[in-house]
């Protein structure tokens, strides 16, 4: 079993780990010894050539169990929220990009399927996505439409039994390594969810390069030209942005974990660079300047820990809401960006390195920041939470 | 094909090593895990059952911590696991390890084969499998880089500086393996999970009719007297090239009679 933070200073201030449980602080260590082998020692260059082995990582994932690990049967793990939560705060100590990996296939394209999906599309799909050996993704975003999907131009069409789909959807994660895609359409009858093999004709995903967030990850363009669906290819019973959302909430709460997480390894890393770089004779760590930096990020990492566990032990018990949740994933993704630049500064040139974590880090938080829900969508959220009056539009 | 595959349970090598007030090694203030080269033993025994169906169970000898190193076994894939522990066992030698290994091993009933890795990262004196071989009057097959099990035998190479050897043995047979047969699986969290529910039978020198007058530190047949740690390295000496730096190391060199 390891510590929560693998510096002991800054583990026993944050005292993390007498909050965990024995299955948490297991998987934990189970997940950070993949990183450590699999994932860290590479990173500097995915980094930098923008390229990311998904298929064999995703295999990997499967064969520990990560990929939908919070759901239920269907060769899932079916762990406790907050087990998962842990999972993606460690994947996201190494990257954002691999735990967004994790995020789309287990919450978004998983969740939607095992949640909204008919029997035969769940014995199809869920098993060999558990194991890595299909890798999903979740098109929701189009060109046009981010932070207002209800405004969606993607229309399926129903033709005969069949639907046929037509449009864009933009930034999809794993878009194009997606052995199939659940994609958010227009129909006659309110918004509803195709499961799309990425093999059917008239679907193709397109790379988007010159990224300069997010970059150990794949994101693409999708294309639908009159891709023709069978009748049971849409989800039977769910109408509407409920759909999408009830998705969404479930990637969220894996973000308020994973943000937090590299803030941590971002403060991991300024603490170790502190007290060995001298400068003016004596180390960085020993001026009021940098101590005072340090303090300050501590109690940042440390509340946004707890709030983190706190809402997913209320998701282990008796609930917790998407406006919870929206609590979380502005508090902890606007909090670890500012760590994480804040660590960037302590490591002086080498701090734009990607031999060291913060700048990579900082660099991933702009994208974890703005999916899922950017800050003002959360903010207008939690004010509409509390004042009962919708701002959106 | 029943396999016991015996795991030690050693201090982690990244904490502070050290040993206790009577010479034996500090198991109480260092955490400690599984044996990494009992790692692959763990492995080569899932790999054979899983070819050739049966069960492994996973054997330590140890003080209570010592259970982790059977559980890590049992998230791997093991199927039960026997955790031997006792106060008079404690600063045993090799020989009175193999004792209680061999008397657990007949108590569990007779494997078809009884894995070892290749020495323990803390004693490392590979030398327990030999001695449990020897006690259960089996063949031995030790220290192979490659495992097959065929018609009733064990086969194996061992590789040294000089020659590869090929050892086959038939079937029930002691086997310890090196690093190099094969990369142990990560524990998934579903194994982690159905570990829980695994058996873990707990045995005392008495559940054996181990005598405990034959093990422990005072029945030792060695005894250490005295442990000194290796002083840290000492800092080496910077010379500055001021036009003489080659002059300098040639002295420095000549100083230490290494030219
Ligand atoms: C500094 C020092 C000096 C020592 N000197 C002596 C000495 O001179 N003579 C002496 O007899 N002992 C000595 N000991 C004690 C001895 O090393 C171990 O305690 C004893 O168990 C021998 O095993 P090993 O660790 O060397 O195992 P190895 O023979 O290296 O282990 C090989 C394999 O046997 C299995 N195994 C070993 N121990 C266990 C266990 N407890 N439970 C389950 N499986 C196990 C594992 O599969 C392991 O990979 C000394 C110990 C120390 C620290
Ligand atoms: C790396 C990456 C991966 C992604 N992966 C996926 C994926 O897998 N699937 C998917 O469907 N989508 C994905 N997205 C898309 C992401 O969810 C959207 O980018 C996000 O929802 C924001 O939408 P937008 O980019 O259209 O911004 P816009 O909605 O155009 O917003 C622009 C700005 O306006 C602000 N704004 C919006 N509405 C209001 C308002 N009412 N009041 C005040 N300010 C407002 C926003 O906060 C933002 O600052 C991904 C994005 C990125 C960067």
């Amino acid at each position: 079993m390891s510590d929560f933070s693998r510096n002991p200073q800054l583990n026993r201030l944050l005292g993390i780990d007498g909050l965990l449980t024995e299955d948490e602080r297991e998987v934990q260590a189970l997940v950070r010894r993949f990183c450590d082998d699999q994932v860290r020692p590479h990173l500097p260059t995915w980094y930098d050539e923008a390229t990311v082995p998904a298929r064999e990582l995703a295999k990997g994932l499967g064969d520990l169990g990560l990929l939908g690990m919070h759901l239920e049967g269907y060769g899932c793990a079916g762990s406790t929220a907050t087990t998962y939560g842990i999972a993606c705060h460690e994947l996201e100590a190494a990257d954002s990009g691999i735990r967004s990996l994790v995020s789309v296939q287990g919450s978004l394209a998983m969740f939607a399927i095992w949640r909204w999906g008919s029997e035969e599309q769940k014995n199809e799909w869920l098993p060999r996505m558990a194991a890595g050996e299909a890798i999903g993704c979740f098109g929701l975003t189009e060109p046009d439409f981010g932070s207002d999907p209800g405004g969606m131009r993607t229309f399926a069409k129903r033709d005969g039994d069949d639907w046929v789909l037509n449009g864009t959807k933009m930034w999809i994660t794993n878009g194009s390594v997606a052995d199939v895609a659940v994609v958010w359409a227009q129909t006659d009858d309110k918004i509803r969810g195709f499961v799309v093999p990425t093999d059917t004709p008239g679907f193709t995903a397109t790379e988007v390069t010159k990224k300069m967030s997010l970059r150990a990850s794949v994101t693409a363009e999708l294309s639908l030209v009159d891709v023709r669906l069978p009748a049971d290819a849409v989800f039977p019973e769910v109408r509407g942005l409920k759909g999408p959302l009830s998705c969404l909430s479930e990637a969220r709460f894996g973000i308020v974990f994973g943000s937090i997480g590299a803030a941590r390894d971002s403060l991991e890393t300024a603490i170790d660079y502190a007290e060995s770089r001298k400068v003016f004779g004596k180390p960085l760590g020993g001026y009021q300047l940098t101590q005072g930096k340090l303090a300050d990020m501590t109690l940042e990492v440390s509340k946004g820990m707890l709030l983190a566990l706190h809402l997913g032990r209320l998701k282990d018990g008796d609930g917790v809401t998407p406006e919870q949740i929206s609590l979380g994933k502005l508090n902890n993704c606007r909090e670890a960006i500012a760590v994480a630049r804040e660590c960037r500064t302590i490591l002086g040139a080498n701090g734009i390195s990607t031999e060291y974590s913060p700048i990579r880090h900082a660099g991933n938080l702009e994208s974890v920041m703005t999916y899922e829900g950017t800050s003002e969508v959360h903010q207008l959220v939690i004010g509409n939470a509390l004042t009962g009056e919708p701002a959106f539009r | 094909m029943n396999i016991v595959v015996c795991v030690k349970h050693v201090p982690d090598a990244q904490g502070e090593r050290g040993f206790s007030d009577d010479n034996t090694t500090d198991r109480e203030n260092v955490d400690g895990l599984l044996s990494e080269l009992d790692e692959y033993a763990v492995e080569a025994a899932l790999k054979i059952t899983e070819a050739e169906g049966g069960e492994v169970t996973a054997l330590t000898v140890g003080p209570a911590d010592a259970v982790d190193a059977v559980k890590k076994a049992l998230q791997m894939g093991a199927d039960k696991a026997v955790h031997v522990s006792d106060d008079a066992i404690a600063g045993s030698d090799a020989l009175a390890t193999s004792l209680i290994l061999a008397e657990a091993i007949k108590k569990v009933g007779q494997p078809d084969i009884v894995l070892f890795g290749l020495a323990s990262t803390d004693g490392g004196m590979s030398v327990v499998p030999a001695m449990v071989a020897e006690r259960l009057g089996l063949p031995q097959v030790t220290q192979v880089s490659t495992l097959e099990v065929a018609d009733g035998n064990v086969t194996g190479r061992r590789d040294s500086d000089v020659a590869s050897e090929t050892l086959v043995a038939s079937i029930p047979a002691v086997v310890s393996v090196t690093d190099q047969i094969n990369e142990p699986r990560y524990p998934s969290f579903k194994g982690i999970m159905a570990a829980k529910k695994k058996p873990v039978e707990e045995m005392s020198l008495g559940d054996l009719g181990v005598d405990a007058g034959q093990v422990g530190l005072d029945n030792a047949s060695t005894k250490v007297l005295d442990t000194t740690k290796r002083p840290p390295r000492e800092q080496g000496e910077v010379i500055t090239d001021e036009g003489d730096g080659g002059k300098k190391l040639v002295e420095f060199l000549a100083g230490q009679k290494l030219i």
